[in-house]
């Protein structure tokens, strides 16, 4: 029976205006024709335009890519490790590490890593920032694996087993399969990640190197221009379209069954 | 089975160095540079000196003593511990219609009122800090009829930027999924037969829920309170654009003692504490989940 009175549906509606208001707004005047964010003027493209004759903008979603490319993958290779370990062994120091990053404010690991980096005389750019993601990236990738892990038969293995199989064979051609939308689910998801990542990199981006994040940073600082706007709204379409695959290769990650 | 011990090694070892490495070690260092002296130009002293032949630790207690110090900087933190409880309250207080109303959808629905509650968290951080400081703009919309109708009766005109309710405001914004989603999964698998029963028995709407579904949701609240609590009580980038000076937090501090002022000492102390304390949030919402399920 569905115990839903009107009071409780409105407030739903009310939450869900308050979720998506401000985000319309943005996209919104991502199309105005004025540089005040205040009321509509009329429709225009040239925001985007603009965007993309911007130099440092441009540099910026390039580092971004890469920076969420290559540590996309590192964290993938990493948590899948650690997320089929977790579910095999009882252990006690990886749990704690995977889990520990994640549920700590994200300022505490800009700074000690920026702090590592310098006494180990690296200097702060792109390797830093990737070193950086990887480390936050690996426990959303392992959770995810592990997750799908716990989902799957284990009759099946022994089964390989049983017919002889050896365990590594077991593995590429149970296993592997079988986990592959886990894994592909937190590859993508420590790509968003890490595309959208603002304070850990922050701090170890050092000058020089800005990534899309830093870039709306030092903008917004200055001023609100609708420049702003649009990079915001291909942000969001680009994260969109991440987050549709993912939820096709993994719809248990998010919550539905 | 042979194999097992070294399969073991094999998959654990490689992301256990690398967090060792980059999450574990660089707790460790920060913890030890609280007690190091501030180098001459920003950064860290070296922590021994070899002079004359001898050899002298240069480590101190000075960074802890100006934490106590004063009370700028414990004003700072509670100021920053009441932020976060108002925050996860709020959070709270939004949360609990919405997962409700989503738990008690049809299955064909739940996935995508739940995708929706997901989708804007997905959106970049900065982003949603930005759409706020649309809103909250002295031109935008909001502000000029708040005080449009502020003059119909004489009051002053106000600012809603740079100010701790903007903060607030965001605050919220940004981390209300962190709520949604274990409450949701908690009130998910109450038993709707629970509220019949007491509907039979004549309970009314409101002993129903205080009753039943809030005492049952408990661990799901708490879940939450920890995952909205936590972030919020380290935030720096929400304070930093809607703020002002009016409505700065501990992780401003830090963040200026890092990148500004470069005492990187005493930035090691105010991040020591707040570790301490988000530890010590996570183990009181664990002990709380354990003696909730000792009494069960």
């Amino acid at each position: 029976m569905a115990r839903k009175s009107l009071l409780l549906r409105l407030s739903a509606a009310l939450v869900y205006l308050f979720l998506y208001l401000p985000l319309l707004i943005v996209v919104l005047f991502s199309f105005n024709d004025s540089r005040l964010n205040a009321e509509w003027v009329g429709f225009t493209w040239k925001w985007y335009g603009k965007l993309f004759h911007n130099k440092q903008m441009l540099t910026a979603a390039m580092n971004s890519l890469i920076i969420a490319t290559v540590s996309a993958i590192v964290a993938t290779l990493l948590g899948t490790l650690a997320g089929i370990a977790m579910h095999q062994y009882r252990l006690r120091l990886l749990p704690l590490l995977v889990l520990a990053p994640i549920a700590m404010p994200e300022i505490l690991m800009g700074v000690s890593l920026l702090v590592l980096f310098i006494m180990m005389n690296m200097t702060l750019g792109l390797v830093s920032v990737m070193l950086a993601h990887i480390t936050f990236s690996i426990g959303f990738v392992a959770l995810a694996v592990q997750a799908r892990m716990s989902h799957m038969d284990p009759a099946l293995i022994e089964a390989a087993r049983d017919l002889g199989a050896t365990p590594w064979r077991s593995f590429r051609e149970i296993t592997l399969p079988l986990l592959l939308p886990g894994i592909l689910a937190g590859g993508l998801m420590a790509f968003t990640l890490s595309i959208d990542d603002f304070v850990i990199t922050f701090f170890t981006a050092g000058v020089g190197s800005s990534t899309l994040p830093l870039q709306i940073y030092s903008m917004v600082k200055i001023a609100v221009t609708p420049e702003v706007n649009a990079v915001s709204t291909l942000l969001m379409l680009l994260t969109l379209v991440v987050i549709i695959l993912t939820s096709r290769l993994s719809p248990t990650f998010f919550g539905g069954k | 089975m042979q194999g097992k011990a070294w399969s073991k090694y094999l998959l654990s070892l490689p992301p256990l160095t690398y967090l060792l490495v980059f999450f574990a070690v660089p707790t460790f260092i920060m913890l030890f540079a609280s007690f190091r002296y501030a180098g001459e130009y920003g950064g860290l002293a070296p922590w021994y000196l070899h002079e004359h032949g001898r050899l002298s630790l240069e480590l101190t207690l000075e960074n802890w003593q100006r934490l106590v110090g004063t009370d700028i900087y414990l004003r700072l933190f509670a100021k920053s511990i009441s932020y976060a409880v108002i925050t996860t309250v709020l959070c709270l207080v939004m949360a609990f219609p919405l997962a409700l109303v989503i738990a008690r959808s049809g299955h064909r629905y739940r996935d995508l009122l739940l995708l929706l509650v997901i989708l804007p968290f997905w959106s970049n951080f900065l982003v949603r800090i930005y759409a706020w400081m649309i809103i909250f703009s002295p031109v935008g919309a909001l502000t000029r009829m708040i005080n449009a109708l502020l003059d119909l009766v004489g009051a002053g005109p106000i600012t809603l930027m740079y100010s701790p309710t903007a903060v607030i405001v965001c605050l919220v914004y940004v981390h209300l999924p962190f709520m949604v989603l274990p409450l949701y999964a908690n009130l998910e698998k109450h038993d709707p037969a629970l509220l019949d029963a007491a509907q039979d028995l004549g309970a009314g709407q409101w002993r129903r829920f205080w009753l039943i579904t809030w005492p049952l949701a408990l661990p799901g609240i708490t879940a939450g309170s920890i995952l909205v609590f936590i972030p919020v009580l380290g935030m720096f980038a929400v304070p930093d654009l809607l703020g002002g000076t009016t409505g700065i937090m501990i992780g401003n501090v830090i963040k200026q003692q890092f990148m500004e002022s470069r005492d990187w000492p005493f930035g090691s102390v105010l991040s020591m504490v707040l570790t301490a304390t988000a530890v010590a949030v996570v183990l009181l919402g664990v002990r709380l989940g354990q003696g909730r399920k000792g009494r069960g």
